[in-house]
């Protein structure tokens, strides 16, 4: 690979991440806080496409034998056409309901202390918050409150249940969080479809079949579809 | 002359020329390429694959860049008057050395070979080999990113890292032999201008590392969709096995060590001792290391060296790992 495909490659690459990172795109691969770093590494690979560029034709002229070892150049780095083909052209989605179907649902970490929830009727709550209170303080912290959960529904042998991603890093260590649905009218949707779930603290307990982990169960009144929200991991 | 001058510029527009029309293609046949990736299964794989480059890239960069600025601003003969004269003190030094320069491990490999070059003796130098992409400040930070609940992981890498580079290069001090190493002769850019030699660095680095990259996404992509978890599951509730799978993964998945804290952490069923196992083999051994180790070194220095350093690694790392985790 000679120092003009290079340049190409780099100029693509920089590109590439610069319009995931300038737009909302990033947000289906890793977490917010990383944007600003992001914009500043597609600039950086942009600055030294040109910088390539630059030496690359001001030094044809005068140095020959720059050329002389170009063999030696890695040609592993044709491999960066395909980020940029995954970033410009495929841009996947959000991991869904597929991976929620496929892993066991996260081992929610209890807290030590459960404030009371914020004002509001229904109260709109995380999924982990709501599984953490249910399972780790016997939903104390929830009785007698309704609650409204956004996540997306995922279908499996436990029945319909709402689930969300929950990401610490990247979408590479990407796990579910599921709740499960019960009572209230039958959720009919097919699976991936976004809901927002308002209902009260149900007393039913769930193992999850993939990796045995509690699961929390909330006692639906009313579900609606609405659009997948802008950041779809927790 | 003329005649081959004449094919190094004809290949090399043909190969500008190739990825200008590959481009093109593109562009037309987007929305059938968009098309192919369509079964969930493969759209996973592309969202993970995606995923642990875009999380990649500022460490790559910020780290190719900072080892840019320290391979040509900073003058080579510095290391050789920076180091104690005796080989056996000198061994820690460059240790600790590793751990304040970034870079990945593909940029530590022709630095150790210049530092060779430079007179260090090789103890030294093969310490700062391994020190350098596996405890360097970036990786830390990175580590500590990706275990935001186990903070303990980080103190845990970077002293079982520190031990290993120190333990190896002692072991070259005691049983080593000059000859295993085969330096070939490469152009050197110290006579280039100081922009050119940096920014040279920087193209060569990312594009180089980058790739490498790609395969490693690529392969950390395949296992996050194929290996079923179930199996996985029974792999990491083993003690043992759970360590040997990871130690072998972190060869086989060569995954830069700027990222590779971010795919321990995805590999949530095992053990942190398993993970600590991971993160400690993988910056030292791996198969791209390796090839590059041949290429600077020599094949005789790699089919010794490598083996060596994977057996320690896994020692040490389980060793901390009891103590720390």
């Amino acid at each position: 690979m000679n120092r003009q495909a290079q340049a190409v490659i780099l100029f693509l690459f920089g590109g590439a991440v610069l319009k995931a990172s300038l737009g909302d795109l990033y947000l289906r691969y890793v977490k917010e806080g990383l944007r600003p770093f992001l914009i500043a590494a597609g600039l950086a690979l942009v600055v030294a496409a040109f910088m390539t560029l630059w030496y690359e034709f001001r030094g044809s002229r005068d140095t020959d034998d720059d050329h002389g070892h170009a063999h030696h150049e890695p040609r592993v780095g044709w491999l960066l056409i395909l980020p940029v083909l995954g970033l410009l052209l495929v841009a996947p989605p959000a991991l869904g309901s597929y991976t929620a179907g496929q892993s066991g649902s996260v081992q929610v970490s209890a807290d030590s202390d459960y404030a009371p929830l914020p004002a509001g009727d229904p109260v709109k709550v995380s999924m982990l918050d709501y599984a953490s209170r249910v399972i780790y303080d016997e939903g104390r912290s929830v009785t007698g409150r309704r609650v409204a959960l956004t996540g997306f529904v995922t279908t499996g042998a436990e029945g319909v249940m709402l689930a969300r991603i929950v990401v610490s890093c990247c979408a590479a260590d990407g796990r579910p969080i599921k709740v499960g649905l019960t009572g209230g009218p039958v959720v009919d949707v097919p699976a991936g479809t976004w809901l927002e779930v308002t209902g009260k603290l149900s007393t039913k307990r769930g193992k999850d079949p993939v990796n045995k982990a509690d699961i929390a169960y909330l006692e639906v009144e009313q579900w609606t579809p609405v659009a997948a929200p802008k950041q779809q991991y927790e | 002359m003329t005649d081959s001058l004449k094919t190094k510029t004809r290949t090399r527009s043909v190969e500008v020329e190739v990825l200008a029309v590959l481009l093109v293609l593109l562009v037309i046949f987007r929305e059938p390429i968009a098309g192919l990736v369509e079964g969930e299964r493969l759209q996973t794989w592309t969202t993970v694959f995606v995923s642990v480059l875009v999380q990649a890239v500022p460490f790559l960069v910020f780290g190719v860049i900072l080892s840019a600025v320290i391979a040509v601003f900073v003058p080579r003969s510095f290391w050789a008057k920076a180091l104690p004269r005796h080989p056996a003190l000198a061994v820690p030094a460059a240790s600790v050395a590793g751990v304040v320069l970034p870079g990945c491990e593909c940029g530590a490999v022709p630095i150790a070979g210049s530092l060779i070059r430079r007179g260090v003796t090789p103890a030294a130098a093969l310490a700062f080999l391994l020190a350098a992409p596996a405890i360097n400040p970036i990786v830390l930070v990175a580590t500590a990113v990706a275990f935001p609940d186990n903070p303990e992981m980080v103190a845990a890498r970077g002293l079982a890292s520190l031990v290993v580079a120190v333990l190896m290069g002692w072991l070259w001090l005691r049983i080593g032999k000059a000859e295993w190493i085969r330096l070939p002769h490469r152009p050197d850019l110290d006579g280039a201008a100081k922009g050119r030699a940096f920014w040279s660095a920087c193209r060569h680095d990312v594009v180089h590392a980058g790739g490498f990259l790609v395969l490693g996404a690529a392969a950390a992509a395949t296992i996050n969709v194929i290996v079923p978890e179930a199996w996985l599951q029974t792999l990491a509730e083993q003690p043992v096995l759970s360590v040997l799978a990871l130690a072998v993964l972190a060869v086989l998945l060569s995954i830069c060590s700027e990222a590779d804290a971010f795919v321990a952490a995805s590999l949530s069923q095992f053990s942190l001792t398993s993970r600590l196992v991971f993160l400690v083999v993988g910056p030292m051994v791996d198969l791209k290391l390796i090839s590059m180790q041949a290429g600077v070194f020599g094949r005789g220095f790699a089919t010794r060296f490598a083996p060596a350093t994977f057996v320690v690694a896994i020692l040490v790392a389980v060793g901390f790992g009891a103590v720390l985790l």
